[in-house]
């Protein structure tokens, strides 16, 4: 009874958390839309944060969950990044963005209000990742990351070379932005329904593929349905997240999708925990914001009059690449590992108390 | 009538035969028992039933159905689960999701009303828990639902595999050496534990099991395996005389025992 | 066409093929024993060229012990690869292993760049090497010629080696069944540093003929050859070294006459290897040297 008592007084104090730190949330993204705190720096750097959670928690949706080896999400980011700008460019700058090779004749025509052409965008992503999906994941998914790999170059390969869709080399200009708001709740809607669904029965079949394929085909679980599944729903939402990027930078072109771009995400989803929604969200804004700071390495220093040799350009990515190794030689869990950031767990954190009997579902953050 | 019936199954490795021409009937209702020396193709046959293996001829039939070369998740769609030599748990996951897991081929919602909450999916998801929670009531296992499963002692492992093979609604299990790391006290407790589950659930029982005081007391029917080949089949007792079963197979093992 | 064109692109396309092979080979063999995509076996290639560059030029070096030093350095490489990347990780579930690969590819790509920066280096002119000779009315240059003769050379010693030593025995030992070799008292250790050595030491074989073939260094060199010489493997079955030569001629074959036949798609040429891969594993996933390896139960 006493324990009763005490667990709803508990279930109480984590509503009213809940909502202070939405509450508390909403201020900030409304302080920071607005203008009034941070400056266009931070914003931007905050926007790009939430991008790069939906599309690390994309990955993670496949790498984390099901166990299936990815790198394609620069791909499928370029995928929609790319539709998102042949359809929201207002029709009369066109002429002027494709100005070497005239743009197609249909396209030119077609302007989408920027939601369908995001929507669209993804499906898209999910529609090359069925193609790539369906050979490739039929046998063995060891051939998933070479594949994946593999495409993410050759995507840059054709957009740079489909000149009357993509403008080439050149890129296009001039894509309208959105406001932080639109990006926070695409955000939070996306991560929100990748949670829902790996929190459902299909969730768990995935979680049984990564635990043990054998064992789960013997359950009944048909492993080439629920992989290609969960790959196409992965690269669906890089898409999403690819088509905000463009929306945010305002422009895209095919090398800001090289394939080093995917290991961002990599070392997202290993700092946050592989098979942790939170642990990544939490790890997308830390790399986001580190990778942004961690550019002053690229700079000469000099300090008491000497330059010190090794600050230059390229130093970041080296640091970058060490981090990598030394999470998963030395960290393998991460930051949550397969943990959920919870109420509980925090409180049991404070306690002292040791967490890892059960993975909190839910809650929070 | 015959549940499962191996019609002249031969399996080939390569130069090697693992099984040859295995003729092997399980009838409904019955506990049937698989036994022979380390290496005999005890967990060969019971791959070629599961579809880990397609033979390289001859036909498998479940209920006079042929299921030869169908994949192992179809067969299981079918009503065969298994429970494997070196216990397959989803070990991260709790006792509970084993069990939820073994129920999702039998979910008719897609994976975006499931992932949107739609009140058919919420149904189907509550139903299931209710199942498998009821489930594990009557096995006993219900007090460790929400344990990590490779936390749990190895008896209740062993336990827990079957469990979540029953979770699939089959009809035939197989289980492939059930006892196996048990001592005497946890095997008396198996065996009833497989009694009393074919009598609740009104399963067929194959079983590849080593320990011979389980294998005499609870099978119906009994087939020895040697060298690929079958050299007997016949009750506890035919089996206990045989001559080439006692060369083959059980002095040695009775000796090895004592 | 002229026929003089199309011997000469024959030519180069064996000659591709070749080093696709020599690559190619470290990929199955490791893959073979280990099960491990090894991504960074790329980038060891590049280091290669790095290192002959500095040899002959930074440090004025004849070739010849020039390739002596970059055969050290890179088997070297590639052990140190292993032992910090791979080793540590022996137990750990395979992601984190492919993570670790990963990462060690991309920490050497990012360690030339910052350390030779992204600007190309021109390989150094090894003239014996880059001289042409007129073979039925074909000019061709040496490297041309020989790249193919040292392959086939390279293949045989590999099986040499792994039939006929004791050393080899082991290898395909570890590669039919790692923890039963493990239990059977094969030092695990030595066979896979013995296969990184293999892999390592044909890969600077392979990036000084290369060098010679297509002179311009820079970081970033290893990749696409690397991804297509995983394809190569996998198209002539998996842990066969003689299928791996012989996917890496096919590649090698197919991307040249491509660029030959239909010179429209020479910005598609980056992409056949892909395509290949897609049909091997729709037609005959086992390669078509491979045998089919079942998953114990």
């Amino acid at each position: 009874m006493m324990n009763k008592i005490e667990n709803k007084n508990n279930k109480t104090k984590r509503y009213a958390a809940n909502i202070l730190l939405a509450a508390v949330f909403i201020v900030v993204i409304t302080l920071i839309d607005q203008n009034l705190i941070g400056d266009q720096y931070i914003k931007r750097v905050l926007n790009l944060s939430a991008i790069y959670a939906i599309v690390a928690v994309s990955m993670n949706l496949v790498n984390g969950f099901t166990g299936l080896f990815s790198l394609g999400q620069a791909g499928f980011m370029a995928i929609g990044a790319y539709t998102v700008a042949v359809f929201t460019v207002p029709i009369n700058y066109r002429a002027s963005i494709f100005y070497i090779v005239p743009q197609n004749q249909v396209l030119a025509q077609i302007h989408l209000p920027f939601f369908i052409a995001l929507i669209l965008g993804g499906l898209a992503a999910a529609l090359v990742a069925l193609l790539i999906g369906i050979p490739v994941l039929r046998l063995k998914s060891d051939y998933l990351a070479i594949a994946t790999l593999g495409f993410s170059e050759i995507i840059r390969i054709v957009f740079t070379n489909l000149k009357t869709i993509t403008n080439g080399a050149l890129g296009i200009k001039s894509i309208p932005g959105v406001s932080t708001w639109v990006i926070f709740i695409v955000a939070i809607l996306s991560i929100v329904l990748i949670a829902l669904l790996i929190n459902s029965t299909y969730g768990r079949a995935f979680k049984a593929i990564r635990e043990d394929e054998i064992a789960a085909e013997a359950m009944g679980i048909n492993l080439f349905k629920h992989k290609v599944m969960s790959f196409a729903i992965g690269a669906f939402f890089a898409g999403i997240g690819g088509g905000l990027f463009a929306a945010l930078l305002g422009t895209v072109d095919p090398k800001q999708f090289y394939f080093t771009m995917t290991y961002n995400f990599l070392l997202m989803i290993v700092l946050g925990g592989m098979g942790s929604i939170t642990g990544t969200i939490i790890s997308s804004f830390i790399v986001t914001f580190g990778l942004e700071f961690l550019r002053f390495f690229d700079e000469p220093l000099a300090m008491f009059g000497y330059n010190i040799t090794f600050f230059r350009a390229g130093f970041r990515m080296v640091i970058f690449s060490i981090l990598l190794m030394i999470l998963v030689l030395f960290f393998r869990k991460g930051l949550l590992g397969q943990k959920e950031l919870s109420w509980k767990l925090i409180s049991n954190i404070f306690k002292g108390k040791n967490s890892n009997k059960k993975s909190n579902k839910g809650g929070a953050a | 009538m015959s549940v499962l019936k191996m019609d002249n199954v031969v399996m080939k490795f390569g130069g090697v035969i693992a099984a040859n021409n295995l003729n092997i009937e399980v009838e409904k209702g019955k506990i049937v028992a698989l036994i022979g020396p380390n290496g005999a193709g005890k967990t060969t046959a019971f791959n070629v039933v599961t579809g880990v293996y397609n033979p390289t001829s001859g036909n498998v039939y479940l209920n006079d159905e042929k299921i030869t070369g169908l994949s192992p998740d179809k067969i299981t769609n079918k009503g065969i689960a298994r429970t494997f030599q070196n216990i397959r748990l989803f070990s991260e996951l709790t006792v509970l999701d084993n069990i939820l897991i073994a129920n999702h081929l039998q979910v008719k919602s897609d994976f975006i009303s499931c992932a949107l909450r739609m009140p058919w999916a919420k149904k189907e998801e509550n139903a299931m828990r209710e199942k498998s929670e009821m489930l594990l009531n009557k096995l006993g296992l219900l007090h460790l639902k929400n344990e990590i499963s490779s936390s749990l002692p190895y008896g209740e492992q062993r336990k827990l595999e079957i469990a979540r093979a029953l979770a699939t609604d089959a009809k035939l299990l197989l289980l492939d050496e059930p006892a196996a790391g048990m001592n005497p006290h946890e095997t008396n407790e198996l065996t009833n534990f497989i009694h009393t589950i074919r009598d609740e659930f009104g399963l067929t029982v194959f079983m590849i099991e080593h320990h011979m005081d389980l294998v005499m007391e609870i099978s119906d029917k009994i087939y020895v395996l040697d060298f690929g080949q079958l050299i007997a089949e016949g009750t506890a007792d035919e089996i206990k005389n045989n001559p080439r079963v006692i060369e083959a197979y059980l002095g040695v093992e009775e000796d090895a025992e004592n | 066409m002229t026929l003089e064109t199309f011997l000469q692109q024959l030519a180069n396309g064996i000659s591709l093929g070749s080093l696709y092979s020599l690559i190619a080979i470290g990929y199955t063999m490791v893959y073979g024993i280990l099960r491990l995509i090894n991504f960074a076996h790329g980038d060891i290639f590049m280091m290669a060229a790095y290192f002959m560059v500095f040899g002959m030029v930074n440090f004025s070096l004849p070739w010849y012990i020039s390739i002596i030093i970059v055969l050290i350095a890179t088997i070297a490489l590639g052990v140190l690869l292993e032992r910090v990347a791979y080793k540590p990780l022996r137990d750990a579930p395979r992601m984190s292993i492919m993570i670790s690969a990963i990462g060690a590819s991309f920490l050497l790509e990012n360690l030339a760049t910052y350390l030779f920066t992204g600007v190309p280096k021109g390989f150094p002119d090894i003239t014996f090497l880059t001289n042409s000779v007129t073979i039925a009315g074909v000019s061709l240059s040496v490297a041309t010629i020989i790249t193919p003769v040292v392959t086939i050379v390279c293949l045989f010693l590999v099986l040499f080696i792994t039939n006929k030593t004791k050393i080899g025995m082991a290898m395909r030992a570890v590669s039919k069944d790692f923890e039963t070799a493990r239990l059977m008292g094969i030092k695990i250790n030595r066979v896979i540093s013995t296969t990184f050595i293999i892999g390592s030491s044909l890969a600077a074989v392979g990036a000084v003929l290369w060098g010679s073939k297509y002179p311009s260094i820079i970081p970033l060199m290893g990749v696409m050859p690397g991804l297509k010489c995983f394809i190569a493997a996998v198209l002539g079955g998996i842990g066969n070294t003689t299928g791996a030569v012989l996917g890496g001629f096919i590649l090698g074959m197919a991307e040249i006459m491509l660029v030959t036949f239909l010179p429209a798609l020479t910005g598609y040429r980056d992409a056949i290897a892909f395509i290949i891969l897609i049909v091997v594993l729709l037609v005959k996933p086992t390669g078509l040297l491979g045998e089919k390896v079942t998953d114990k139960v």
